[in-house]
């Protein structure tokens, strides 16, 4: 702040002094700027004083000749006349050091004069007493450089002079400015380092030596330019900042945990089978469950609400899961850009940036390789294929077959997992010694082996179709994403078939119950002859008669398919990938084939197929989390485990997929998918949330009619009465539709908008590719001696001429609705907030001959007048401005 | 504290820090990696600017460029003497340049000269086969005709002239809306 204030008041001196100088009534203005911004301000000064010495015209001067003798008054200080920068900057500067002192010396003299006559102003400007040794450093600076420009022109009167030092300030703050942006920018330049070191030595002497001259600290600004210019950095277009990169370090830990997990994950598959076999004993009341959290209002000195915060937490993971997965899908919509010009360079982005320069690993670089010459490959093909065509009818037979064939899986799995679990209802009902382990678990096992079958089969049914690998891995996702659903949907209702069952039983038991309790107390009165302060009944904890308590048998379930299905996976890498590995790296010596070229080969790493198995699993830590809480545990705990495990399989016996799927550019493919899949799980869970009535003996929610009477409740007990009376407002009808109402306009308004931005975005990149071709042409052939080139040229300015009254069309309205008022009211509006398309829009339709048509005609013909140009004009906006002037030319 | 290190001034360190993307810790890191590359030639004290380059055998066996097809051409670019050998500043340079904190301008900058073989200013169509870009990218796996045609597509995707030969705007043109260059053409160390 210090140095701001004195500059300010170093250039309230200025402006003082120029006022003397030449009355120019502009003090006040000046001192106001000055408090602004530093950085701008000396800009703004920059181009200012020029113009004002312009103003005086006390000496017709052009720029250049400015520029000029200010360097050659450096120059000349130096004792020489070199005008070129000069190598060795120390050098430099002593010599100009010396000659400061030569000149000092002869100049004393009217140095002394001009000092006084500053002090004169100084004693007349009170503001600047107490700043004074800071300015008189200033003024003598100043005063040096006068000397110098004196000897030169020794006959120049005294407020000429001070004109000139004026310039000459200004000049040296846009030097210094420029070397601060050189020192800061250095590191872009594209200059060896010994060019760098030495243009950042020489930018740092002069500014150093500069900087102190003008009056301003050297570390704060420079520290507020490098600040400044950071900014700018950081928001250009195509940033610097660091994305997806392979993580190398985990790659190579994760190498040296294979020998141990090998030996572990079996210890770990068999401590899961026994806890799975266990998880109906005590697990069942662990805290893993919903049943093991009671009812209690508030527990402990901080009144913890469990019930409240039991269900808050449950519907809150809810909000904030939504809240993740969408802001990630609009970052990923927005880094996605121009996706208009992919089709563009398919070969030359392939050549030239398909290396990673990060592989430091022969054999990542080997599969690198590999896949790279594979993408070549497949884009020949697709070149190719594009000139050639088939019988289509064959091929729409096939693959409407194979989508029947694919529908009859689908349907098939659903049946049988319907099928199962009806089974197990029944085999509930028994008595459990009586079952094995098998006939336990069967669904479990059941869908964890569709989910193993199918996607294979999908896979060879695809075969059929013949589609282009893209498409064709889009529909495989599809349909093992429709099969994974139909299963875990055919299983929800199985199960709420059974929640069904349960409450009829639970009814039942809550009867027998209170009967019981009845009982108790009639027994009791009897016996003891007493009606009030019964104890309670005197049995042990374990032997009062239980409800079937649904939450706990369904958190059950999710957590046995969880379990089941991380046993399935662990056991599917290991056979599947690491003993295939083994065979057939080892069998390769004696066999009577190639094994690792031939038919088993490596197991290929399906990326996709993972990807969406996590999306599955995710939703079902989603459904199940509510009724079972130790649900997340396990998942982290399997996730975990599970990337150290699948790196280590991944490294040791997968080779890359064949055709190398690009997950930067499907991103939101897959985050599509999993928005799907948490809203399909959000709803079971919200819609027994609201309906089903909590178990009468277990749970937070135990007692109460539903389980959102808690907030109720909360809201009546713990809350002041006025929040109660803005909830029963908030939640009437009456408000709860126009609020609605409200959403749905604010949606259809902005998917409005955005269409608009659509198009003028479309319209804007096909006059660019316009543009370009234009450009193209014009530099082929410049005599224009191709007589079908000149045509085309011909017809390409009046191809441009279609678009732009489109363009203005759409962009119109968009601008008109989002800021209406301020469009016409201010000129600079509209080039630079929004309307940034706006202004390039019809910069680019400049050359348009009808655009002074589509201007609404005013009430005068743009004045001829310089000086009254900018009054009758006030609707024209900046990019208007710029497409005027075509015409008139 | 930091009065540790005697290897630099710390001006010299301060105009590294403003010439380069790195921090202080990290061109000391790198210094240490450029000295173990040959530690009987590179001295403990750079205070007074030693003159030392190391061959490209030892610049193109570290793991960060062993395995990449373009080393021998990276070397050269950064190198001084457009032959790999490489001083301090020169290594600092390349490093920097592939930082993830270089800027998009810059890398294309370079990525251009690293793919112009022949240091004539345009990547013509020898520099895209006859065993250079194209070839060390596939190992020399495609077919003559297949590499004839994939030159071919290049130049007709990204060329605006006539001419058989892609200028450094081109080029960036063409890269600046590739979609995974900053990720690739990054080195970390």
């Amino acid at each position: 702040m210090e140095i701001d204030a004195e500059y300010d008041s170093g250039s309230d001196v200025d402006s003082k002094r120029r006022a003397k100088g030449k009355n120019k009534p502009k003090p006040a203005a000046r001192g106001k700027k000055a408090k602004a911004d530093s950085v701008e301000e000396s800009e703004e000064e920059e181009e200012e004083a020029p113009r004002k010495r312009k103003g005086r015209k006390k000496k017709e001067e052009s720029e250049e000749e400015s520029e000029e003798e200010q360097k050659g008054r450096r120059k000349k200080a130096a004792g020489s006349k070199k005008r070129a920068v000069k190598k060795d900057d120390s050098e430099e500067e002593s010599e100009e050091e010396k000659g400061n002192k030569r000149k000092g010396g002869k100049k004393g003299a009217s140095r002394k004069e001009k000092e006084e006559e500053n002090n004169k102003e100084k004693k007349g400007n009170g503001k600047a007493a107490g700043k004074g040794g800071k300015d008189k450093q200033d003024d003598k600076d100043k005063k040096k450089n006068k000397g110098k420009n004196s000897s030169g022109s020794s006959s120049d009167d005294n407020s000429e002079d001070e004109s000139m030092s004026e310039g000459e300030m200004a000049r040296l703050k846009e030097e210094v400015e420029e070397k601060k942006k050189l020192i800061v920018t250095l590191r872009n330049k594209p200059w060896r380092m010994k060019r760098r070191l030495k243009c950042l030595k020489e930018a740092q002497a002069f500014v150093e030596k500069f900087e102190g001259a003008l009056g301003k600290g050297k570390g704060r600004r420079l520290y507020a330019f490098k600040v400044m210019m950071t900014k700018v950095l950081m928001g250009m277009p195509y940033g610097s900042i660091a994305r997806k990169t392979v993580p190398r370090d985990e790659q190579d830990s994760a190498m040296d945990f294979s020998v141990l997990f090998e030996f572990g994950v079996i210890c770990y598959c068999l401590i899961w089978i026994k806890l799975l076999t266990f998880l109906q004993g005590y697990c069942k009341y662990s805290i893993m469950f919903y049943g093991y959290y009671n009812n209690q209002r508030s527990i402990g000195l901080l009144q913890f609400r469990l019930p409240l915060s039991y269900l808050l937490v449950g519907v809150g993971i809810f909000g904030y899961s939504l809240m993740v997965v969408i802001r990630t899908m609009a970052r990923n919509a927005n880094e996605g850009g121009d996706g208009a010009e992919e089709g563009a360079f398919t070969f030359s982005w392939k050549l030239f940036t398909s290396w990673d320069y990060l592989i430091g690993n022969p054999e990542t670089a080997d599969n690198k390789f590999a896949s790279t010459t594979t993408s070549f490959k497949e884009s020949i093909v697709d070149e190719q294929e594009n000139l050639k065509d088939e019988n289509i009818h064959l091929r729409r037979f096939l693959r409407v077959i194979a989508n029947i064939l694919i529908l009859c899986c689908l349907g098939g799995s659903g049946y049988l997992i319907y099928y199962v679990v009806k089974r197990s209802q029944e085999f509930a009902k028994k008595d459990r010694n009586e079952l094995t382990w098998l006939q336990k678990n069967e669904v479990e096992i059941v869908m964890s082996l569709l989910g193993l079958v199918c996607p294979p089969l999908f896979e060879v049914i695809s075969e059929l179709e013949e589609y282009h690998p893209r498409i064709a891995l889009k529909w495989q996702l599809a349909r093992i994403f429709a099969l994974f659903l139909g299963n875990l949907y055919t299983f929800l209702f199985a199960l709420f078939d059974e929640v069904n069952a349960k409450l009829d039983n639970e009814k039942e038991i809550k009867n027998e119950t209170i009967w019981a309790l009845k009982e108790y107390y009639d027994n009791y009165t009897l016996h003891h002859n007493v009606t009030e302060n019964i104890p309670p009944p005197n049995i042990s904890p374990a032997d009062v008669i239980r409800g079937p308590c649904w939450e706990t048998e369904v958190g059950i379930e999710f957590v046995k398919l969880t379990v089941s299905d991380i046993q399935v996976t662990y056991l599917t890498i290991l056979i599947g990938d690491f003993l295939r590995a083994v065979i057939v790296r080892f069998l390769n010596y004696c066999w009577c084939w190639d094994l690792e070229a031939g038919f088993p080969s490596y197991g290929e790493f399906d990326i996709s197929g993972n990807v969406l198995g996590l999306i599955f699993n995710q939703g079902m830590i989603w459904m199940g989390a509510f009724y079972a809480p130790g649900l997340v545990g396990i998942n982290v705990l399997r996730l975990l485990s599970s990337m150290y495990y699948q790196c280590w399989a991944v490294m040791s016996c997968n080779v890359p997929h064949e055709r190398v799927f690009k997950a930067s550019r499907s991103n939101n493919f897959y985050m599509g998918l999993l928005l799907l899949v948490l809203f399909l799980s959000l709803m079971p869970v919200i819609y027994s949330i609201m309906t089903l009535p909590p178990s009468f003996d277990c749970g937070p929610f135990s007692g109460k009619d539903q389980m959102y009477d808690v907030i109720m409740e909360t809201i009546e007990k713990d809350l002041p009465p006025f929040m109660a009376d803005i909830f029963s407002y908030a939640s009437n009808p009456g408000l709860i539709m126009p609020a609605v109402l409200l959403m749905v306009l604010a949606i259809y308004y902005l998917n409005a908008v955005s269409k608009a931005y659509q198009n003028s975005n479309m319209d804007l990149k096909r006059k660019m590719q316009m543009q370009r071709d234009e450009e193209k042409n014009r530099r082929n052939n410049k005599d224009s001696t191709n007589q079908v080139m000149k045509d085309l040229e011909d017809l390409l300015p009046n191809k441009s001429l279609i678009p732009p009254p489109s363009a203005e069309e759409t962009e119109k309205p968009a601008d008109q609705l989002s800021k209406s008022p301020k469009v016409t009211g201010k000129p600079g509006a509209a080039a630079t907030g929004k309307g940034v398309n706006v202004k390039k829009d019809v910069s680019l339709a400049a050359a348009n001959p009808r655009a002074p048509v589509t201007r609404p005609p005013g009430p005068r013909p743009p004045g001829p007048l310089p000086g009254n140009a900018r009054g009758p004009l006030p609707g024209q906006g900046m990019g208007r401005g710029r497409g005027g002037p075509p015409p008139r030319r | 504290m930091g009065n540790k290190q005697t290897i630099f001034t710390s001006q010299q360190l301060d105009a590294y820090q403003d010439c380069t993307y790195f921090t202080r810790k990290e061109i000391l890191r790198l210094f240490h990696r450029y000295r173990d590359l040959a530690p009987q030639l590179v001295p403990l004290d750079y205070k007074n600017q030693p003159e030392v380059r190391l061959p490209y055998e030892l610049i193109g066996s570290m793991p960060e460029l062993k395995d990449n097809p373009f080393r021998q051409r990276i070397a050269e670019v950064f190198s001084e003497d457009g032959e790999g050998n490489m001083t301090l500043d020169d290594f600092l340079d390349m490093f920097s340049v592939l930082s993830e904190m270089a800027p998009r301008d810059l890398k294309a900058y370079y990525a251009f000269k690293i793919y112009d073989f022949n240091n004539d200013d345009f990547i013509c169509k020898s520099d895209l086969n006859l065993g250079k870009t194209l070839n060390k990218l596939t190992r020399n796996e495609l077919t003559e005709d297949e590499v004839r045609m994939v030159c071919e597509k290049v130049i007709e995707e990204v060329i605006w002239t006539m001419m058989d030969r892609l200028s450094l705007e081109d080029f960036q043109h063409m890269i600046m809306r590739a979609p995974d260059f900053l990720s690739t053409f990054h080195i970390r160390i």
